[in-house]
């Protein structure tokens, strides 16, 4: 068991049960400060994984940007969670039936594909590297990426106005 | 090092099921969008582990855009969950039955 390997299952467990207690809240700010810390441990997975600039940017804008967004709107908006239940029993049987079939089938084919088993090999991106690929590979996408960030935004300011008629009332 | 591969793909398949249980089972907008972040971000580490395996910066791309689309798609979110929420004073979707 070398360092790598216990790292990589710590992380691991830390994602998964931050994570599972983030869906499980109803307090709806404690479910956002747990998903944080699901989200830095997807960092720490992606520095681990050789990705330093990518595990910023998860730190930044998701852990940072996103999720700060939400605590605004929560404190914003004042909401008394509705009292929650799962499923309708009729539904629930269907429900369980068909994610334990895809469970089954996705064990499956993790145990049988052969690329599975192999062992991760250990390299590192430079960002300065990253970042000459992206723009000589994939720079309509950059664009494409930067013109989508403008609609969301002008969407946003747009949806965020109030319509006429209510601001005269 | 001996981590499989196979590893990192089913801890990004318990993550993806565990948004995707917030998304389904859950009665507040904003939770159901909080599970779509879960999604993206499951989707994001099985990139990033596929991009380590073959050894292709093409995995980390995707990644990118993914933050880039997770950003866009949550500020639009929470616009429309605010707008609704001052139109009709509640959160649960199944109080939005008028289509007006």
């Amino acid at each position: 068991m070398t360092l790598f390997n216990a790292l990589f299952f710590a992380i691991a467990a830390l994602i998964v049960a931050s994570t599972a207690l983030a869906v499980t809240r109803r307090n709806l700010v404690h479910a956002v400060i747990y998903l944080i810390f699901g989200f830095f441990g997807s960092a720490f997975l992606f520095y681990l994984f050789g990705a330093p600039f990518l595990a910023a940017l998860m730190v930044i804008v998701y852990a940072g940007a996103i999720m700060i967004l939400f605590l605004f709107i929560i404190m914003m908006l004042r909401v008394e969670a509705p009292e929650e239940r799962l499923f309708p029993p009729r539904q629930l049987l269907p429900a369980v039936l068909f994610a334990a079939a895809y469970v089954v089938i996705g064990a499956l084919l993790l145990v049988q594909d052969p690329s599975s088993a192999a062992v991760l090999p250990e390299a590192r991106t430079e960002p300065a590297a990253f970042g000459r690929y992206i723009f000589t590979q994939s720079w309509l996408a950059v664009e494409i990426a930067s013109l989508l960030l403008l609609v969301a935004m002008v969407g946003a300011l747009l949806i965020g106005k109030r319509p006429a008629r209510e601001r005269e009332e | 090092m001996a981590v499989p591969f196979g590893y990192v793909l089913a801890l990004a398949g318990i993550v993806v099921a565990l948004g995707m249980v917030c998304a389904v089972a859950r009665r507040n907008l904003i939770m159901i969008l909080l599970g779509v972040e879960v999604m993206l971000n499951g989707a994001a580490i099985a990139f990033t582990g596929a991009a380590l395996r073959w050894q292709q910066l093409e995995g980390q791309t995707f990644v990118l855009f993914i933050i880039a689309v997770a950003a866009a798609e949550v500020s639009l979110g929470l616009a429309l969950i605010v707008y609704l929420y001052h139109r009709t004073g509640s959160l649960d979707p199944q109080d939005y039955q008028v289509l007006k």
